[in-house]
């Protein structure tokens, strides 16, 4: 997977408007390195940090919220943080990257926690519940921002954080996303605290594992990831609910074994995606979440089925069943 | 383990009513009662689970909850029921979180020793790469007891370990854990509902009713007409079976 991830990184940078190509950079075409640092190679770092990021954020919160269903997008965790973003240019009209970058994470990890602790009060723990309730809670904030976007002019600013697009990419104003990087190696070294949260609270504390500070501590960092990506990209929907599944279908809930290979192909998964959404109309664009939209919902759709069909007994087939009704409900 | 004057309510409803008790080193004690009686509420706060509204714990010569998380850990464990957990995870993985607070993240020579007898002693080696949502109810309570076998701790505590078993599965669980005692040394408590199985397997008995201790003794103190018909308001028979006094009730 890495020699294949880097392999299309080279792809993805040779891809523009503009010609890039290695012999002439060692030859010494000043202009040409130039747009390899100040565009190209930005652009393929926010893209891995990105994919590596929102998907292993979606498989922390799933591991220790023990549902398969939840998500940066089905928790209102991407919503909180877009909330956030414009309160930061409600209050400060010229609120540069800083401001806007502290928002948005107070937002949402306040979101996320709100949510948490509403499902743990919650008596009924459906596995279909929580994510629907999180997709309500999600689209109540949505509201709130665009309506704040109407009343106050604010239409256009708000199209940029809720339309996931790399082609704004430029050295100077993406380097929030490397927040990721350190992010991603807490996630890792904490990786079995999290598994033994996901086995249950008596679970954990039988290992003498404290829970709360876990859970919340984990999903604060997923918060944190989402956020990144959401104040410097924008919005990328599905990719933290499809890759930690394909990837957990494959390797199992464990999540010292899944945790680099969801990073690695979070990453390839949304290069794949940004490339065909920048050859598609060639020299024009098309932004990232529409591509990973489309994609993301047809294997979506094949995990179900996929599930559906596997013999595995009882909780298999029954969590399958459920998650048809699922979709069916993310689609309204 | 020592628990003193220990009271627990619910919503100003007393659940757990002043009981007080020893528990004896090395020896399998088993707690009875009917439904209500305060059995698993004891058992989640002597586990520190649940936290106690009055009395105390003292285990090995500290307060329970003044010991610190992780040395606990290595010193007590405890089983609950809710073990119903779908997730794709390894036979293996599981009983190598036995491990978790003596190596944290990183397993030692040692520990994948350990991990590998503990397996090897449930009789688990040809499912250790299973993982635990493909494996029969009984399977995977034998993968649990061996998870608390790498946790080697002195103590186990086990919630109702043969709920939802049948009685072949079950009864090797108890046999089980009669060797957790004799072999390993451990002192083990158990709430069981089937008091047979306490009778037969264990070495003390403590029943509940109503949040109180009704009787504390070894079994033959336990086991009588009287004591039986007191706690539970059935009739009774005695009968000696292979030495151990079992009970009939109609």
């Amino acid at each position: 997977m890495t020699s294949l991830l880097l392999l299309v990184s080279c792809i993805s940078v040779s891809i523009g408007v503009l010609d890039v190509n290695l012999s002439a950079m060692a030859s010494g075409n000043l202009d040409q390195i130039e747009i390899l640092l100040v565009s190209r190679l930005p652009r393929l770092l926010a893209v891995l940090c990105t994919g590596a990021g929102m998907s292993v954020a979606g498989l922390i919160m799933q591991q220790l919220c023990r549902n398969k269903f939840v998500s940066p997008t089905t928790s209102a965790t991407i919503s909180s943080a877009q909330l956030g973003l414009l309160l930061a240019i409600l209050v400060f009209p010229q609120a540069t990257l800083k401001e806007k970058t502290f928002f948005a994470f107070t937002m949402s990890i306040a979101g996320t926690y709100v949510f948490v602790l509403f499902m743990q009060r919650l008596k009924c723990k459906d596995i279909i519940m929580v994510p629907l309730v999180g997709i309500m809670f999600g689209n109540a904030l949505g509201g709130i921002t665009s309506f704040l976007a109407y009343k106050y002019n604010l239409m256009q600013a708000m199209n940029s954080f809720l339309v996931g697009d790399f082609s704004l990419v430029l050295k100077g104003n993406y380097e929030i996303v490397f927040l990721i990087l350190p992010l991603l190696v807490i996630a890792f070294s904490f990786a079995n605290h999290f598994n033994i949260v996901g086995l249950g609270e008596d679970f954990a504390k039988n290992l003498g594992v404290p829970y709360t500070v876990v859970l919340f501590g984990g999903l604060s960092i997923a918060a944190l990831i989402t956020a990144s990506v959401v104040v410097t990209i924008g919005t990328i929907p599905y990719l933290g609910l499809v890759v930690p599944n394909l990837i957990t279908i494959l390797k199992g809930d464990k999540l010292k074994n899944s945790l680099i290979d969801t990073a690695l192909f979070g990453a390839l998964f949304v290069l794949i995606c940004d490339i065909v959404g920048r050859l598609v109309i060639f020299p024009y664009e098309i932004p990232v979440n529409l591509i990973v939209g489309v994609i993301g919902s047809v294997v979506f759709l094949g995990i179900i089925f996929w599930k559906l069909s596997s013999h595995v007994p009882s909780v298999h087939t029954r969590s399958a069943q459920t998650t048809t009704k699922g979709g069916c409900g993310c689609d309204q | 383990m020592k628990i003193q004057g220990l009271k627990k309510a619910y919503h100003r409803e007393v659940v757990v009513d002043d009981v007080s008790f020893e528990i004896p080193e090395g020896k399998v004690l088993s707690l009875i009662g009917p439904n209500g009686a305060g059995k698993s509420t004891v058992m989640n706060i002597i586990s520190r689970l649940l936290p106690l509204d009055d009395g105390k714990i003292l285990f090995q010569g500290k307060e329970l909850h003044q010991w610190k998380r992780q040395e606990l850990a290595k010193k007590l464990a405890i089983l609950t029921q809710s073990n119903h957990i779908a997730m794709k995870l390894s036979v293996w993985d599981l009983v190598a979180f036995g491990r978790f607070p003596y190596s944290g993240n990183h397993l030692t020579v040692e520990d994948t020793k350990m991990i590998q007898q503990a397996i090897d002693y449930m009789e688990l080696g040809d499912l250790a790469h299973k993982f635990i949502d493909e494996l029969s109810g009984g399977q995977r309570q034998r993968a649990y007891i061996a998870m608390v076998i790498a946790q080697d701790t002195d103590y186990v505590l086990l919630d109702e370990p043969t709920n939802n078993l049948d009685i072949y599965h079950a009864t090797n669980m108890m046999k089980m854990v009669r060797r957790l005692c004799d072999e390993l040394n451990k002192t083990v408590v158990l709430v069981l509902h089937d008091i047979n199985y306490a009778a037969f397997y264990s070495d003390y008995i403590c029943a509940f009713v109503d949040g109180k201790i009704a009787k504390f003794g070894t079994v033959e103190e336990v086991m009588n007409k009287k004591t039986l018909s007191d706690i539970y308001h059935v009739e009774f028979e005695i009968m000696n079976v292979a030495n151990k006094p079992l009970s009939v009730y109609y």
